[in-house]
């Protein structure tokens, strides 16, 4: 069995790096395929409260780094999904902890216990936390919002999937890039208020894998605990299972992409 | 809004202002980024050598120069030869 790692990432913070790889992970994790979903923002953890799972926290990636309790033991089982894992980051320790060769082993042993995808959710910024989720990347979704610092930014952790990966030293196959626009607003996009799809995918150069719409559904999920792929009929949960669709390699157009005409009557006495 | 500025003038949109700045602003940064390889000294060096066995030139009339053009990479070497007298 081969594993697949893929870190989520994006440079720059606040575009949705926690809830796309809550969701990515739960969407692989619901197409049957086993998953575990790693917390790398030591320090400042956050995926345990977005899949809803604070409350069973008990050890943490960096125990497992420090040898300190076996891998087991701080694996957290989904409560909906039997193939689901959760592996969170230490509250409480600094970014220092995070151990290259510490970082490898855990992966290695995630391998060893036929994880077919291990997720990487990246902290914000370029230092030792990104890299460490980055170096051992087989894949990567890099997450852009409509916006000119999340596009530059996501250009240059671009730049640094491409020179400081282990795959880019070892001078192997590059890791796969796949671009996630997420916080999308067709309709701004066609008032020209704000950049579109086509736009940033021709700024960036890299293969888009989906379309995220801005929504108020994704606050209502992360207030219960819940990735919002689990938010069922919304247009969020229906792109996020178009992405993990397309990342299996099914071929989907992509959706929720259109400015939305309003009725003759809000045009006429106003909705905003 | 739309019917004044189509007598007023088109105004350019927030977005295309957006997009026209970061082409600039990346273009600027990924050309820092990729530093010209190293080995492009030598590369000079031995294209010197073998030119001057059949002719004789300069080591400054050979540039050599990496320049990125969208996904391609172009080596561009230049040699100035002699007039011949």
């Amino acid at each position: 069995m081969t594993s697949k790692i893929v870190v989520v990432t994006s440079g720059k913070g606040g575009v949705g790096k926690t809830t796309t790889s809550a969701s990515f992970a739960t969407g692989l994790a619901m197409r049957g395929h086993k998953t575990c979903v790693i917390d790398f923002d030591v320090g400042l953890r956050n995926l345990d409260l977005i899949m809803g799972v604070e409350r069973r926290v008990v050890y943490d990636l960096i125990n497992v780094i420090n040898d300190e309790i076996k891998l087991t033991q701080a694996l957290i089982k989904d409560k909906q999904l039997d193939k689901l894992y959760i592996l969170a980051a230490s509250q409480t320790r600094d970014k220092d902890a995070l151990k290259q060769d510490g970082v490898e082993r855990v992966l290695n042993e995630l391998k060893e216990m036929e994880f077919e995808f291990i997720i990487c959710d990246s902290p914000a910024g370029i230092e030792t936390g990104a890299l460490m989720a980055m170096h051992y990347a087989d894949e990567a979704l890099v997450v852009t919002n409509p916006e000119v610092s999340s596009v530059r930014d996501s250009d240059r952790i671009l730049g640094m999937l491409s020179s400081k990966t282990k795959r880019a030293i070892d001078g192997g196959e590059p890791v796969k890039e796949h671009l996630l626009i997420t916080r999308y607003n067709p309709n701004r996009v066609e008032g020209g208020q704000m950049l579109s799809l086509d736009d940033i995918h021709e700024i960036l150069r890299t293969p888009l894998i989906g379309v995220i719409p801005e929504s108020e559904i994704v606050l209502q999920a992360s207030n219960q605990g819940l990735p919002v792929i689990h938010m069922q009929g919304s247009d969020v949960s229906e792109a996020y299972k178009d992405v993990v669709a397309r990342f299996l390699g099914e071929d989907k157009p992509m959706r929720f992409t259109e400015a939305v005409k309003a009725s003759w009557f809000k045009r006429v006495f106003g909705a905003k | 809004m739309g019917f004044l500025n189509f007598f007023l003038g088109e105004k350019k949109s927030s977005a295309s202002v957006a997009k026209e700045r970061l082409q600039l602003i990346l273009a600027h940064e990924r050309n820092g980024r990729s530093s010209s390889p190293d080995y492009l000294p030598q590369l000079q060096r031995e294209l010197v050598a073998v030119i001057s066995k059949y002719v004789s030139i300069h080591a400054d009339d050979i540039k050599v120069h990496m320049e990125r053009q969208g996904d391609l990479e172009v080596l561009e070497v230049k040699i100035e030869l002699p007039e011949t007298r």
